[in-house]
């Protein structure tokens, strides 16, 4: 493949292309939903309209809205529907030509999508992410033959440094720093991992760039490739998205096709290999050194670091590991610059982060949206508040891994160290809404549920410590706890945290002091008085209405 | 030195598939897990004898590859039934009542997560979460999602599936 073949890709792509365009969004979310027989009804109407050289039906990636799905959109008239069916088609089309069709309509102007900033997702629901042509016509893989034939790697890594990306998996650690370390290790083989194992309940991020836009991730990693020295990446995704799986074997096949990944991509000597490799559900496998086991065919237990996969990775060798979104921002940032990149954001968190929007809110969905929002601005504004008018509560963040941030503290701007010291972290793009009818001891228990059932059962803090914080949170909740057990899981809590292994236990007791921290009043009052304390109003009494 | 290849459980052609998937890989320790999904997508479960061919095909020992089939969630040891209903169980889903429409399953099909009725109909499961968050909460009947469901409307769902009274 050579420039002129790309741009010549993209001119007959677009030469090609009809007056208007009807998109279909084609995701996991709005596939449940008939989408494919929206699409197949609208092809019909099409073509007994005769409209075949004017308008055109196309399956798009992910649109943003998933609560209103199944979407429709025509740009180019700035019509959007939304809950389709596939007996609205003869509407939809007929309305291209001054009908009216009987359908749901959406606002495009809508706070949900005008407050949005998209980057990672600039493609989503615009172009067929199972054609490579769409993909190139937008620009696609010009970005990698500009780092290629224009920059050394060494200046690769500085603009990724200098534009301040940080991971987007959750920890947050500075993406051009992880690229150097890389780099710089000497090894005759390096290896490019992205994570796409999104294990977090609540969180499809990851799911939707991989389905609406697998050539940007995939170009991601090539150029990651070429920064650090490595010719074969692995993408680790998870099994619970067979759509995602699907549509990345297709696109690897077609940039295998056009050779935009093999041997000596742009006549350069630099190769570059990508290979998919499918999780088998557990949630440990988002931890890096438990992925690469699995990667290595093994159990998915992690081990201590140092050596950090950067020095020894897969098979010993140095590998450098991104996250699905991480990887998806490097295009931007190559192709609009470190310096545009760095002027989104925050001081110390550049750019913009994907939620997933979901929970007792009233718009559900994706957004993209710069560091620095405020929750106040994502749920009030973009989410519209709660679906039955009732109070909201709270947000839970990074899933369980992270806390719940209540609504007075909302105006908390959304960057990884405000969120941080309110006692949550940016996780991986969770957002889950709560009013004021959830329990958050129910809450707790849940994510204790879920981190004991996922503990994989290396190391006895994580393994025993979550079985015991399950089972006094599930005590408290059957109203059968007294002060003295709420000690003993504080005492717990501090134990895990502080001796666990790996992330998922060094993270699980978060949910439980986040809730104390906040709403320990709700503990309180399904606590029993201390057994033996014959004075109902004696020592321990005061406990229950104070903090 | 060459190792003969072993040959598989039996001339079931399903198990060229999974060889070539192996072959693919170079026969490598670390194609186990893409042999055993292999094996699971032509079988619908791993059974003593898969686990036995792969471990000599993949020269690793049996206790590695049980160990690897028995530690992922996905992977499982046990026929399935004839359809498989999956409940999601993520935060969104569960804070809009998954647990709900889990019972209201397990009472009507009379089985708990894992489960098989006894009439090898209808299996049960659960999932961390399917990332289909935006129509929470869902139930995956035979791979297919459905998703803003109630109890009710989940429980009707899977009377579709016969046999079922």
């Amino acid at each position: 493949m050579s420039p002129e073949e790309l741009s010549a890709i993209a001119e007959k792509t677009r030469a090609g292309r009809k007056q208007v365009c009807v998109r279909t969004c084609m995701s996991a979310g709005c596939m449940s939903s008939r989408a494919e027989d929206i699409k197949k009804a609208l092809d019909k109407e099409v073509a007994s309209r005769n409209l075949g050289d004017r308008v055109e039906v196309r399956r798009v990636g992910c649109m943003g809205f998933c609560g209103e799905g199944p979407m429709v959109s025509v740009k180019s008239e700035g019509l959007l529907y939304e809950q389709v069916t596939p007996e609205n088609a003869p509407g939809i089309i007929a309305a291209l030509d001054g009908g009216t069709a009987d359908v749901r309509r959406g606002d495009p102007e809508h706070p949900f999508f005008a407050r949005q900033l998209p980057v990672v997702r600039a493609n989503g629901g615009l172009i067929d992410p199972e054609k490579i042509e769409d993909y190139i016509e937008l620009g696609g893989y010009t970005a990698l033959h500009h780092v290629i034939s224009e920059s050394t790697p060494p200046q690769v890594v500085e603009s990724i440094t200098r534009a301040g990306l940080r991971g987007r998996g959750g920890a947050g650690f500075p993406t051009g720093l992880k690229w150097s370390t890389v780099a710089k290790a000497k090894a005759d083989r390096k290896y490019v991992v992205c994570n796409g194992d999104e294990g977090d309940p609540g969180a499809f991020m990851d799911r939707s760039v991989l389905e609406s836009d697998p050539h940007t991730v995939i170009e991601g990693m090539a150029i990651a490739g070429y920064a650090v020295g490595a010719s074969q990446g692995y993408l680790y995704v998870r099994a619970e998205y067979p759509l995602a799986i699907s549509r990345l074997q297709i696109a690897i096949r077609q940039a295998k096709q056009h050779g935009l990944l093999g041997d000596g991509l742009f006549d350069s000597t630099f190769s570059f290999n990508v290979e998919i490799r499918i999780g088998a559900g557990a949630f440990v496998c988002g931890e890096e050194t438990a992925l690469m086991a699995s990667i290595e065919g093994r159990r998915g237990q992690p081990r201590p670091r140092p050596p950090f996969p950067a020095e020894r990775g897969l098979w010993g060798y140095p590998t450098l590991i991104n996250n699905v979104e991480t990887l998806a921002n490097i295009v931007p940032i190559v192709t609009r610059g470190a310096e545009w990149y760095a002027s989104l954001g925050t001081e110390k968190s550049k750019g913009t982060k994907v939620f997933a929007l979901t929970g007792k809110v009233r718009n559900n969905g994706l957004i993209e949206v710069p560091m620095g929002i405020t929750i106040r601005q994502i749920v009030e504004d973009l989410g519209g508040g709660t679906t039955d008018g009732t109070r909201i509560k709270a947000v839970q963040t990074g899933g369980p891994s992270g806390g719940c941030i209540p609504e007075e503290l909302f105006d908390t701007p959304v960057d990884y160290d405000s969120l941080m010291k309110v006692g949550s972290i940016m996780g991986s793009g969770g957002m889950v809404v709560m009013n004021e009818h959830t329990n958050m001891v129910d809450v707790a228990k849940f994510y204790m549920e879920f981190c004991m059932e996922e503990s994989c059962g290396k190391c006895i803090p994580c393994r025993a410590g979550t079985v015991q914080m399950y089972n006094l949170l599930t005590k408290i909740l059957a109203r059968q706890a007294t002060l003295r057990d709420l000690e003993a899981l504080e005492e717990l809590c501090d134990m895990v945290k502080s001796t666990s292994l790996c992330g998922l236990g060094q993270t699980a007791p978060n949910p439980v002091i986040s809730t104390l921290r906040y709403f320990r009043d709700e503990y309180l009052e399904l606590l029993q008085p201390t057994s033996g304390d014959h004075q109902p109003n004696g020592e321990h009494a005061p406990a229950t209405t104070s903090h | 030195m060459k190792i003969a290849k072993p040959s598989p459980p039996s001339d079931d052609k399903r198990w060229k598939i999974i060889d070539v998937k192996m072959r693919k890989l170079g026969y490598e320790p670390h194609a186990l897990i893409e042999a055993l999904h292999a094996v699971q997508d032509s079988f619908g479960f791993l059974d003593p004898k898969a686990l036995k061919w792969v471990a000599k095909s993949l020269r690793v020992p049996p206790s590695r590859v049980y160990g690897v089939a028995t530690f992922y969630n996905f992977f499982t040891l046990k026929p399935q039934g004839a359809h498989t209903c999956v409940v999601c169980l993520g935060t969104a889903c569960y804070v809009k009542g998954a647990a709900a429409i889990l019972e209201g399953i397990e009472q009507f099909a009379g089985i708990k997560p894992g489960e098989t009725t006894p009439d090898k109909q209808i299996s049960l499961l659960t999932a961390r979460c399917i990332g289909a968050c935006g129509i929470a909460p869902v139930v995956v009947y035979d791979g297919a999602p459905a998703g803003r469901l109630g109890a009710d409307a989940a429980v009707e769902r899977l009377k579709g599936f016969a046999h079922v009274s």
